[in-house]
């Protein structure tokens, strides 16, 4: 078979075939969309692991500070809005920001699995992808077990040993007293704290912030992010575990 | 020098290809890689044996055709060069290199190492153009243009076309090319016109073939050119602002 300069190009479609449909949903189509409303969700949902972190930390003020903030998130928002209702508000827009951001990365892995259908058959040398992009894959979907563990564990409490909902000074201190539960904490932690490392800096292409004055501190916020969500994660099941007791 | 050579043979597109390799002597440190090809298939050719088919034509890394994965680097081992610049005393006497063709679902095999790029023309066809009245050239100094954006524009205009970056993308992701052949004419006043139906129209034809951006930085590493990923940023924001643009106050279709 000779080809032809010119000729139409015989490549497969990758993505989904372009049918005339209403806005969003052709806005969705794209891939490029896509990672926009990854880097978008990514936000949200750094904003919220941060602000959980802070939170968390109050556990070595002492028994009565956290369980009063656990409290506190509850009646937030009162008088004006019912108990629990603000809360209730916040947790849908970080449910919806994990299922489009687990959605939008699961539909362009595919895209990108049909993209490569054939692999190199000698080894990639890789000049610039980190060991953070190269595994993005690999600690999203460690850090999401983790995420289902980590509910049952301290917000249903269905494999917290004597869970009592509301104390949440108790619930912390029983479920790490469990070494291997510790451990599984650390770890998962340390997952993603590489997975924000490289989500941290990758959203500003994807949002297409691009300025030369800023570009070199884009890197510099993400490992100071990623390190500060990390150290402030792993202290709370290394110093329970190790018998820290505030 | 003496050099082992691991090459991809394959005789069709539906062929299965393996490796195959060649000892090439009498290698002169100041041949180029295509130039050591060159010798293979003049004695491979002596032998009755069937020359390995790649791509090249200008070999002065201007035209983009040459296209070599070279011990798993698109171009070989140094920044900012073709094929056809890389030289033989990039490599250590008696070295055994291997070589592939660009392995993408958009770039199908032709044969050995010559693949398939006309996927790349179908983006260039659906906007990378302005449809300006040809004619005499105006005057220069009619449209006043910044230094700097003018730099930029040549920056991303550099682009050869010859598919490195999506051979080193582990996504087969075709940004780089097509952010640099949308924003070398978005950058510039000539662009405006058309900027946004530009974008949105070969980002979405880039995606008809193409895999995802994941930010990895493969690409700029390999692009013989340098072109930066600061036009992938360029695209994107380009992109997106299209898609939320009141088109008809430019003049365009929504
Ligand atoms: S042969 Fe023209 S760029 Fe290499």
């Amino acid at each position: 078979m000779t080809k032809v300069a010119g000729e139409l190009t015989d490549a497969p479609n990758v993505n989904v075939p372009r049918r005339k449909a209403p806005f969003i949903v052709t806005f969705y189509r794209s891939a490029v969309a896509k990672k926009w409303l990854m880097a978008v969700s990514g936000i949200i949902l750094l904003g919220y692991v941060l602000a959980h972190m802070v939170g968390n930390l109050k556990v070595f003020l002492g028994k009565d500070e956290i369980n009063e903030y656990a409290d506190w998130l509850r009646r937030l928002g009162e008088p004006a809005f019912p108990r629990e209702v603000v809360l209730w508000g916040m947790r849908t827009v970080l449910i919806a920001a994990f299922v489009i951001h687990i959605v939008a990365a699961y539909q362009l892995t595919m895209i990108n699995r049909r993209a490569r259908p054939t692999q190199y058959k000698s080894p990639r040398d890789y000049a610039a992808a980190s060991f953070a992009s190269r595994t993005m894959r690999w600690t999203g979907v460690i850090v999401l077990l983790f995420l289902i563990f980590h509910l049952l564990d301290l917000t249903f409490g269905t494999v917290n040993p004597g869970y009592v909902g509301g104390n949440v000074y108790r619930n912390l201190i029983a479920s790490f007293d469990r070494v291997p539960v510790a451990v599984a904490y650390i770890v998962a932690n340390l997952a993603l704290g590489i997975h924000i490392f490289h989500g941290a800096w990758s959203m500003f292409q994807s949002l297409g912030f691009n300025n030369p004055r800023y570009n070199p501190w884009r890197r510099t916020f993400a490992i100071g992010f990623a390190g500060l969500i990390t150290t402030g994660n792993v202290a709370i099941p290394l110093l329970i575990t190790a018998g820290v007791r505030p | 020098m003496k050099v082992t050579l691991n090459v991809w043979r394959q005789g069709g597109p539906s062929d299965s290809g393996a490796f195959q390799i060649y000892e090439v002597d009498d290698v002169s440190p100041d041949m180029s890689f295509l130039e050591l090809f060159d010798v293979l298939n003049e004695r491979l050719i002596t032998k009755g044996e069937e020359p390995v088919a790649f791509d090249h034509d200008c070999r002065e890394g201007i035209c983009g055709s040459c296209s070599m994965m070279i011990n798993g680097r698109a171009h070989g081992p140094e920044r900012g060069t073709a094929t056809c610049q890389l030289h033989m005393r990039k490599f250590e006497d008696g070295a055994t290199i291997t070589v592939e063709p660009w392995r993408a679902a958009a770039f199908p095999i032709i044969k050995d190492l010559c693949v398939d790029r006309s996927a790349f023309d179908r983006i260039i066809e659906s906007g990378g153009y302005i449809t300006a009245p040809t004619g005499t050239a105006q005057e220069a100094n009619l449209t006043p243009v910044p230094k700097e954006v003018a730099d930029a524009a040549m920056d991303a205009a550099a682009c050869i076309g010859c598919g490195a970056c999506v051979a080193a993308c582990p996504n087969s992701a075709a940004q780089l090319f097509t952010a640099a052949k949308i924003e070398h004419l978005n950058l510039l006043p000539q662009g405006q016109p058309e900027r946004w139906s530009r974008v949105v129209a070969m980002v979405d034809e880039m995606e008809r073939f193409f895999g995802s951006c994941t930010n990895h930085g493969e690409c700029e590493s390999a692009c013989p050119k340098e072109i930066s990923i600061d036009f992938i940023a360029l695209m994107n924001r380009d992109y997106i602002r299209a898609q939320f643009k009141q088109r008809r106050l430019t003049g365009q279709k929504s």
